[in-house]
This record gives C-alpha cells, structure tokens and sequence, in this order.
C-alpha cells in the first residue's frame, strides 16, 4: 500500500469518524444524564433526515439553513418521547428496561416513517454534497468537511452547557444523586426532560449530514446502532469528548484496515479494537467517574 | 389530572401495541382457506391460497415491495382470467425483514400452520436458500424469482425452480462486448469491488476471466462485506487506481450511490461503470446519484421496462395505472415477481392439478413456458437455460437495453460514459 493510499484512508477516516461523533452525541449525552441506551438512535438519525428532505423537496429550503427548523422539532419530540416513554421507566432497573422502551420508540418511528414516506431509497442534495477540496494531492468532499466542523461546534457546544453552565451543574448533579438535587431545589424531571431533548435535537444535525452522505430509507438506522453504540462504549458512557477520540479512532482503524488489508476484516477489527482497548479501560477512554467529576 | 395522566398513558400503550402488532404481522390478503396442498379437485371453486415470505422491511425492503407488487398483479390478472382451474387466487404474503432465520419461519408457518396450498419464492439468493430447504421437506414445488446464485442449485434440491437466468451468467454479454472492442477502445484496466453475498460474487470472476483474457488488467479486486455502513475508504481506493472500467457487485441502490458519489468528489472518471444492481431501480437511482450521474452506467437484468412483449407491456401498463409513474420507474423485481407466477399457473393448468408432486414432475420435464421475462425452461437443477442475459444503460435519463448489440430496439452502448453532471 502506497503512502498515499495510507494517509487518504487516515484522512476520510477522520472525517467520517466527525460525522459519526455527530450522531453518537445525542445517545452519549442521554445515557450520561437518565442512564438511558436509547436504541433508538439510529432511527432517530433516520427521523432526521427525512425531516431535512421534507424541507429540501416541498420547502425548498436548503439544508444548513433546515437544521433551524430540524433542530427546534426534533428538540420538542425528545421531550415527548421522554415524557411519555422514558419517565416510566422505574430508576432501579432504568437501564435494563430503557433497551426494550426505545426499542418500542425505534418500532414506532420506523412504522411512522415506512407509511409516510414507504420504502425507496432517498439522498439529501445540495451544490457541495458531491464538491470537494483539492488540498495536497487529495479530494476533500466539502460535504464530510462540513460534518467534521458541525461535529466539533456542537460537541464543543454540549461540553460547555453540561460542564461550564448552572443548567449543566444542575443535569450533573440530578445524575449523580436524585434525592440530593430534589432537596436543594433542582426540578430533576424537568433537567432530564431537557437534556433529552437536547440529546435527540443534536441528532437532526448527524441525520442531515447521514443523508447528504448515504441512501437512506426508513430501515437504514439498524446498520447505524451497533457502530454508534460501539463509539458510545468506546468513549466512555456519557462523555461527548469520548464520543468524538472514538469515532476518530474506531473509524480510522476502519478505514486503514480496509485499504491496506481486506474490507472484509475492517469490521472485524472495528470491534476487536474496541475488546481490546476495554480490556485494558474497562471504563472507555473518558470513564464514566472522570466524565461526571469535570 | 391524575385521570387524565392515567387515561393519556393507557392510549399510548394501545397506539404503540397496534403499531406494534402492525409492524410485526402479515402485510397482505391472509386468506381464509388453503387449498390444502391439494388437488384440482377441491370442492365448490374454494380459492387457493399462494404463501410468501417477502422482505418488506430490512435491507431488501424496495425489492421485497416490488416483488410483492409483482405477485399481486399477477393475482389479479389470475384471478380475471378465472383464477387457477376455477379457483380464485389468494395471496398469503408475510414479512421476513430481510432475515435468514426469519424467512425459515416464515415459510414453516406458511405451509405447516397455514396450510398454504402453494408457494413463491422469497427475494434474494441469500433467502432462497434456506427458504427452498424448508418446501423441499414439505414435498412444495418452489418457483421463485430473485434466487439464481449457485448456492441455491448447489444444494441438490429438486424442488426449486428459477425464473431468473443463473446469476453467474449475469455479466457475460457485458464482457463479451468489452472484450471485443477494437483494441485502441477498449479499456486497458478494469477495478472490482463487490459485496460478500452469493447474487454479485459468482457473477465477478466470470467477467474477470474474459476482460483478463483481452488484455483487460486487473488493477484492484476487493470484496466487502454487506454490513459496511461507510464505503468511503473503498471507493475511493477505486478512484485512486484510475481504472478505465469499474464493475462493483452490488445488491441495492445505497452501495452504487455510495459509490458514484464518492467518485465525483474525487474527479474520478471511470470509462466504463457497471452495477450488478441498483441502477435497476428506475427513479429511485437516479435521485439517489443525482440526476445526470446515473447516464452511462451499466446494469445486467432479464427484463425492462421497454421490452416489446405483449404480456410485459399490459403488465407495466397495470402497474403505472395503479402505482403511476413511467416504464422505467418499474424495477425488474416485479416483472420476476409476475414471471413466478405466470410460470406456476402454466403448470396447473398443463397438469389440471393443484399437487406439488405433480407440477413439480411438470417443470423438470423440460417443456419450454413463456412469461413476461421471455421463455422459461428448466433443467434437473430448476436453472432457467432458455433464458437471455441482457445488460442495460441509462442514455439520456432513460434506461434503455444496450446489449447484446444488433436486437430489435436495442441502442448501441455509450462509450466512454459520459462525464459526471456533478
């Protein structure tokens, strides 16, 4: 394998791995507030994208400036399906149940979506969907560049809100100890409500940038969860920054296996990588003690 | 407010155990009666009931569809004409989300529980294998229309006949031709990539072998496997060889979008691209690469939209009035779907009989029948030998028949492809 070859492979996996930080951040940011899996993300991200094609087809409007409307929505169906859904889930055996709840949630939202929109394949279009950047020698697609750049704003975003602000002191200290942050004032419910919806409006951002990227139909999201799910673990449960080092790092190791080996073992080795590295940090890269104590 | 929390929770539970329920349930017109397995003697015109598992949700969800599609125009047209020896035709379709375990219950719920009276195959080679298994333990004839990789006539089964022409064939025109372009033509080096799934994989080395044999170099042959979410890194190691020609095994629209995309970001302009699916699926692909993108690319099939046969036509006629669009917006899968069908009620009618036994003795007898793929006739291992491979080109936004050169109504293949649209 040429040197070329090698650092192209680092460079895509680098920037595939940003848009795959985006759409791992809503259920990072979800599991570290309410102990929640949320199964559904990779529907959710689907959700997102048609939400983006909605806008484009019958709207007009552009992508970038669909996400001011995306957002807002899928914000408010975060809220929703927490206080529907996820409040019901009693807190002993939260996160054992939270599997099977979301996973009603991704049924539900997948049945919603094959009616609506049926079965054929969809792709988001935009001019710099298919342009790139000639830098160096390489072809840069315009499209992951702008993920890469979505992914470090809105993680970095997510890091101050949860680890700068009062509301992220308040959604730390409701993880930590319930009836502690209940008796000094803080509205727990309305602190997990939020942060859901957060976690879920982050994911209309991964599922425009996955629909510019990918054909999608209302199946697609079940390709994404075990990969997504594998970052998450990988980061630590619950840490944005370990959310976006894992991405990075698995999609990278992806990539380059692919090129320079076999594409048949790259996802043999995504998941090796990820036994591996937890054998020796059970506790992911960021862990979950040093995620909650920032 | 309690109440009304109490009664709002109990209405979410219902709509969510409906949804559930409609999500994971039979799709179609369950009949009521069988037709037991049975005889054309059934009494008082009771109808027969044809069982089929097809993958409507899952990876091959569009092509399930469509094959679902394609059985029920079938029925109706059937049913029109009478019905099977005066039975009226209901189909017992059921889902198996593109799942390999899942079609195996399927298809033992379809004959041993349900009692279905016949059956059609599933979509896919990879589910028609395990699905024949199981209809050759219940002694069930097994037509079917998307399963022609050998794995399926590889297991010796005497039950299981194909519509399609067998997949190893698919890309032997298509090679044939390139290799026998005039030398300053022809392509000096071919890339292959293809998925790990037994429909593309048997067709690669055929094609290979001819393109090596005209001097064609082989410069990359990669394979990959079906749950690669990101073909980043694979298409664009294919860019970076500069092939003339690119022929990608692939099984649906996403992977040849995935593809083509990454070559325009990548000014990468192949001479030559085939597909060995995906560009089938009329407009669907075109909105997938972009409108433009899709002129020039090559895809092998035993049917379009534009063939010049009676049958076929008052087919594509039904199916724009009752699902709209044009010609080239119905995918192949239908019209396989249809042939299934067609296929088996030529053998009912030759043997008066609804008897598995029967028919199946019919169709290994080698008598040639007609459907709206063209002839049909199998050999001892249920291959299609009178079948055409025909390859197909999207020219000026239509997908039009290139190959073989010379046939009524065929345009001569672009090539070089033109450039990307962007």
């Amino acid at each position: 394998m040429s040197s070329t070859a090698l650092i192209e492979a680092i460079v895509d996996g680098v920037l595939t791995g940003g848009v795959y930080a985006l759409m791992a951040a809503g259920l990072t940011l979800i599991f570290g507030v309410m102990d929640i899996i949320n199964i559904a993300q990779g529907v959710m991200v689907i959700l997102g994208a048609y939400l983006s094609y909605e806008l484009e087809v019958h709207a007009g409007i552009g992508l970038l400036p669909g996400l001011l409307i995306t957002v807002p929505v899928m914000f408010a169906l975060g809220v929703a399906i927490e206080f529907c859904f996820m409040r019901r889930v009693r807190d002993r055996d939260r996160t054992q149940m939270s599997i099977l709840v979301t996973y009603a949630v991704a049924i539900i939202i997948e049945g919603v979506l094959v009616a609506v929109f049926g079965v054929d394949y969809q792709q988001l279009s935009a001019s710099y969907v298919n342009s790139s950047l000639h830098i160096f020698g390489f072809y840069l697609a315009y499209i992951y560049l702008i993920g890469f750049g979505l992914a470090l704003a809105l993680l970095a975003g997510l890091y101050y809100g949860l680890y700068r602000t009062k509301f992220g002191r308040a959604v730390r200290a409701s993880l930590q100890n319930r009836t502690a942050a209940d008796l000094i004032g803080i509205d727990v419910n309305r602190v997990r409500m939020l942060s859901v919806g957060v976690g879920v409006a982050v994911t209309a951002v991964g599922g425009m940038v996955f629909g510019a990227t990918n054909s999608f139909n209302p199946n697609s999201g079940y390709d994404l969860i075990s990969r997504l799910l594998a970052i998450v673990i990988l980061g630590g449960m619950g840490s944005i920054g370990g959310a976006m080092a894992a991405a990075i790092l698995l999609l990278v190791i992806n990539d380059v296996v692919a090129v320079a080996w076999s594409p048949t073992w790259a996802p043999l080795v995504f998941f090796a990588a990820l036994v591996v590295i937890l054998s020796f940090r059970p506790q992911g890269l960021f862990g979950r003690t040093a995620v909650r104590a920032q | 407010m309690g109440v009304i929390r109490k009664y709002a929770v109990a209405g979410i539970a219902v709509t969510t155990m409906t949804l559930l329920a409609a999500c994971g349930s039979s799709s179609s017109s369950k009949s009521s009666s069988s037709g037991g397995g049975g005889s054309g003697s059934s009494s008082a015109k009771s109808p027969v009931t044809i069982g089929a598992s097809l993958s409507l949700s899952g990876d091959f969800a569009a092509d399930g569809q469509a094959f679902q599609r394609g059985y029920q125009l079938w029925a109706a047209d059937q049913n029109a004409k009478g019905g099977l020896l005066g039975h009226k035709v209901k189909l017992d379709i059921i889902s198996d989300s593109s799942s390999a375990s899942q079609v195996v219950s399927n298809y033992q719920k379809l004959i041993g529980s349900n009692k279905d009276g016949l059956v059609f195959g599933p979509f896919s080679t990879l589910l028609t294998v395990p699905s024949a298994r199981i209809a050759a333990r219940y002694g069930y004839a097994f037509v079917e229309g998307a399963g022609a990789g050998p794995a399926v006539f590889g297991q010796g089964l005497k039950n299981v006949f194909s519509v399609q022409i067998p997949v190893k064939n698919g890309l032997m025109n298509f090679a044939q031709w390139v290799a026998a372009l005039p030398a300053a033509q022809r392509p000096k080096t071919a890339a292959y990539a293809t998925v790990d799934d037994p429909f593309t994989q048997p067709q690669i080395p055929v094609a290979q072998k001819i393109l090596q044999a005209a001097g064609v170099k082989t410069v990359l042959s990669k394979v990959f496997p079906a749950e690669v979410t990101d073909f980043t890194p694979i298409a664009s190691q294919v860019a970076s060889t500069h092939a003339d020609l690119v022929i990608l095994g692939s099984v649906d629209v996403p992977t040849v979008s995935a593809f083509t995309h990454a070559f325009v970001q990548q000014h990468y302009e192949p001479k030559g691209f085939l597909a060995t699916a995906g560009p089938d699926q009329g407009a669907q692909f075109v909105k997938a690469v972009g409108a433009g993108n899709e002129n020039g690319i090559f895809v092998p099939g035993p049917w379009f939209g534009g063939v010049q046969k009676a049958d076929s036509l008052a087919m594509v006629k039904e199916y724009i009035a009752k699902y709209g669009g044009t010609a080239s917006d119905v995918n192949a899968d239908v019209a396989e779907a249809y042939a299934v069908g067609q296929v088996m009620a030529q053998a009912v009618q030759a043997t008066h009989s609804l008897d598995n036994q029967k028919i199946t003795a019919y169709l290994h007898s080698g008598t040639t029948l007609d459907s709206v793929l063209g002839p049909v006739k199998f050999d001892s291992l249920g291959e299609n030998t009178a079948g055409k491979t025909l390859t197909f080109q999207w020219q000026k936004d239509k997908l039009v028949q290139a190959l073989p050169a010379g046939a009524p109504g065929v345009h001569p293949p672009v090539y070089p492809k033109p450039a990307w649209k962007g």
